[in-house]
């Protein structure tokens, strides 16, 4: 058995160490020793991805030090997400998170859901492209929506999981048109070069994914995006929006950090100073930048209130398509 | 004559002293990563890419290539010796690779995967050279319905693996197709006997199941022998060297093996198991003795294990030409072009020419050190079976146990290994073959999933797959692949002849059994 530091005497630590810093007038907060950070996905993935910048920023920055990243693959991130929850740890722990989590904890009926962790902070997001081949015959948006008016079926939507990101808002969509949800013909792939593949080779009538991951794409003209889910053009990009096109919908990926219910409120404090300052480091902003990411930070609390709002957005969703009874 | 200077550039780029060891590191990294099951060059380059921050990029690329190219060398090593496969490329590899180790030709087999791989690595590497925007174009020609019509030709491997019995083969094939339905139905998101334990929503690991059925499997019955049977001894017979029978025998399924694997591996959705299907299929059927196949036929060690390599080459096409990640690595290594500020697709080519094309001379040059690693090893792991049996039978779980664990970090994959391994038991008590039910658990997922996003993109319409061209093809081949061997003996049964070995041995039907491969 491992012996659990007991969180007064932490707490009393924290704080000392915390009084030597400033003592040595250190202008940074102290680090966070042995910082866990979880991955609810395999790496290569979004989660990973952030996971390892968030690992490498806090190390440079000197926010904290002996970080280490675990994989927890599986079911749309619930099952590190339950891990997360139900693990004692030593030593401060997050996990990172997003959308997706958040369908997956419905469709999959999973026993742990949000409310057994602290949102730290959201970090990033991601708009969706609704993007065709060069060669279809739609070349707007509005080419789009009369082939699915007129009928539902022919429109063939390719995305991401079952009940993720890309799916929902095809969902949204549909209804904001005042199509039945339950009508749209989405193929799930796995998303990445798979759904790539697909779209290039016209397999399906559209594809629906991060606008960053098809751009290398649009510049060499292989593919066409038709609409984005930003609530403005995106900078060095003319896509429409779904806005500007009738569709008053706005959506992003986004992905997040969270922290233990368990975590002490100074823990808890200390967490997210480490984080903020991370993400207000130029090497964050950088990284953001070359992986295509949108830097949209929220702090704890900002992020708590935004997560409620989209609950409710998804759980509803869901039960249009139908995934959810 | 563009290409070669190219070429020639990006040899100049490799062949620097500093590359060159970041190659060599990468090989041997692979190599290692290979043999360990449950660590793979995904999860290797993911835990490097952090450290590999300060490096050049071609540099770190070259290290890269040869951690890839490493793995798929090391997989085949203990698939052979230990019959528990480190990769999925290498499920394949232990059925026969394993029964030539246990007759003490382990070094044979040893030689025939690395050569193999070396001569198909190096075949395919010239082929993402010179070809790889035409494959590509031709992947991208693959729908749901002619992925489909592959997995069907791909499912009449399991005619080769089914053993002597064809209802034990079958029962072995259907408990496969079952474990294939554990998880999320991917098209409606519903989870699928899982019973409600969330690990199983993402399905059965592929490389738990081998490792159970094989490894687990093949210990336990080793083991409830141990005290009635005398021990025979796998020493090595004769020479640690492959006979001349051993090179005429190996050289056409190496070049058979390059050309299924190359293709396959371009598909977006091709992975590395279906080239090692068809290869085994393909040699079996070619081969002068079938019958040897499943009891240590050196041909089915020589055909996969090229397949394997060439498709891993062959997953470079269009991750290079089109930004296309085709499988977990190359994920990784779009997220580490990413890392680096490149822009991975179909400009990467024109704007980093020297990273591009260094990176593919890196992997002519990973290949030969690769080979100059592995065949002086070969001599040095066969010594690995003179170890007493129970010891050896010991690490051989102990090994099989920490692989599943670090695939997820995650204990459930244990328990699943043990129960998957003492059901291994069960079928080598009553004399059901395992091959099948691995068959059956990679390719029915595949196929189902396939199939069913064809029949949503035509709204139902099942002639889909017989109005595409490609599809048609596939499947009009996988069918004279079953139909054919059943005819011939239906025939020489009718001219009096006793049945056939239950396979087919036709030679008549070779010709359609080779078409797959152009």
């Amino acid at each position: 058995m491992t012996i659990r530091m007991p969180g007064a005497v932490k707490g009393v630590l924290t704080a000392a160490v915390l009084a030597t810093a400033a003592l040595a007038a250190t202008p940074s907060l102290a680090e966070i020793k042995g910082l866990e950070i979880i991955a609810p996905a395999s790496p290569g993935g979004g989660w990973d991805q952030h996971a390892r910048t968030l690992q490498q920023v806090l190390q440079d920055q000197k926010l904290a030090s002996g970080i280490q990243v675990v994989n927890i693959p599986g079911a749309g991130g619930t099952v590190g997400l339950a891990q997360f929850v139900t693990a004692k740890k030593r030593s401060p722990t997050v996990l990172v998170g997003g959308q997706i989590m958040l369908g997956a904890i419905v469709t999959n009926k999973s026993a742990v859901t949000l409310d057994q962790v602290t949102p730290l902070a959201r970090l990033t997001g991601e708009y969706t492209a609704i993007v065709v081949p060069p060669e279809s015959p739609i070349k707007t948006f509005d080419d789009l929506l009369k082939k699915f008016k007129a009928d539902p079926g022919s429109v063939s939507w390719g995305g991401g999981s079952a009940g993720g990101s890309d799916q929902i808002l095809a969902g949204l969509i549909a209804k904001a048109v005042g199509v039945d949800p339950n009508k749209v013909n989405y193929v799930a792939t796995a998303g990445g070069g798979e759904l790539l593949a697909s779209a290039l080779g016209g397999h399906v009538t559209l594809g629906m994914g991060g606008y960053s991951e098809f751009a290398p794409q649009f510049q060499a003209g292989k593919l066409r995006a038709i609409a984005v889910s930003a609530p403005q053009r995106l900078p060095g990009s003319d896509t429409p929006t779904l806005k500007e096109q009738g569709v008053d919908l706005e959506f992003v990926n986004w992905r997040g950090v969270f922290a233990q219910a368990s975590a002490k409120p100074a823990e808890l404090k200390e967490l997210q100073e480490a984080v903020a300052k991370a993400v207000a480091s130029d090497e964050w902003k950088q990284a953001v930048k070359q992986r295509g990411w949108i830097d949209l930070y929220q702090p704890s609390a900002e992020f708590a209130s935004f997560l409620k709002q989209e609950r409710a957005q998804i759980e509803g969703t869901l039960k249009d398509i139908g995934l959810v009874k | 004559m563009d290409t070669l200077a190219a070429l020639g550039h990006g040899f100049l780029v490799a062949l620097t002293p500093y590359n060159l060891l970041w190659s060599a590191i990468g090989v041997t990294v692979g190599t290692a990563v290979g043999v360990l099951p449950g660590i793979g060059p995904a999860l290797t380059v993911a835990l490097l890419l952090p450290v590999t921050y300060g490096l050049e990029p071609t540099s770190a690329f070259i290290m890269f290539a040869g951690i890839y190219y490493g793995a798929m060398y090391g997989g085949s090593t203990t698939s052979i010796l230990l019959n528990a496969p480190g990769e999925s490329g290498s499920i394949v590899t232990a059925i026969d690779g394993h029964a030539m180790a246990r007759q003490g030709r382990g070094a044979q087999a040893l030689a025939t995967a690395a050569i193999g791989s070396f001569i198909a690595g190096t075949i395919a590497t010239a082929a993402l050279t010179f070809v790889a925007p035409l494959m590509v174009k031709m992947a991208l020609l693959f729908g749901p319905a002619e992925y489909f019509a592959l997995m069907v030709l791909a499912l009449t491997t399991v005619t080769a693996v089914l053993g002597s019995s064809l209802a034990r083969g079958l029962a072995s094939l259907f408990l496969g197709l079952a474990l294939g339905l554990v998880g999320i139905d991917m098209q409606t998101g519903q989870a699928r006997l899982a019973f409600g334990v969330p690990e199983l929503l993402d399905g059965i690991d592929t490389v738990v199941v081998a490792v159970g059925l094989f490894a687990v499997g093949e210990t336990l019955y080793v083991a409830s022998r141990h005290r009635f049977e005398t021990e025979e001894i796998y020493a090595l017979k004769g020479s640690k060297w492959m006979s001349r029978e051993d090179w005429s025998r190996s050289w056409k399924p190496w070049l058979r093996g390059t050309l299924l694997g190359f293709p396959i591996g371009t598909l977006p959705a091709g992975g590395s198991e279906i080239p090692t299907f068809l290869s085994y299929l393909v040699e079996k059927r070619l081969a002068k003795k079938p019958e040897e196949f499943g009891k240590g036929a050196i041909e089915a060690v020589a055909g996969p294990e090229a397949a394997n390599n060439a498709s891993a080459a062959g997953v470079l096409a269009p991750l290079l030409s089109l930004g296309l990640p085709t499988s977990a690595t190359a994920a990784i290594m779009l997220a580490a072009f990413q890392q680096y500020g490149l822009q991975p697709g179909p400009t990467l080519f024109d704007n980093n020419p020297e990273l591009v094309w260094g990176m593919i001379a890196s992997l002519y040059i990973g290949n030969v050190l690769l080979l100059v690693l592995n065949l002086p090893l070969v001599g040095f792991w066969v010594k690995l079976l003179l170890i007493p049996r129970p010891w050896l039978y010991a690490g051989i779980l102990v090994f099989s146990s920490l692989g599943a664990y670090t695939l997820n970090n995650n204990v459930i994959d244990l328990v699943i290994l043990w129960v998957i391994g003492l059901l291994g038991f069960g079928m080598r008590v009553l004399n059901v073959p395992v091959a099948p039910c691995v068959v059956g658990l990679i390719l029915g997922p595949l196929a189902e999933q396939q199939f069913r996003r064809a029949l949503a993109i035509s709204q139902g319409d099942p002639s889909v797959f017989l109005t595409h061209p490609i599809s048609a093809a596939l499947l009009i081949i996988a069918a004279l692949l079953v139909i054919g061997p059943m005819v011939l003996r239906f025939r020489s049964n009718g001219a009096g002849k006793g049945a056939g070995n239950g396979t087919g041995k036709g030679d008549s039907a070779s010709p359609s059994g080779s078409h797959p491969a152009t």
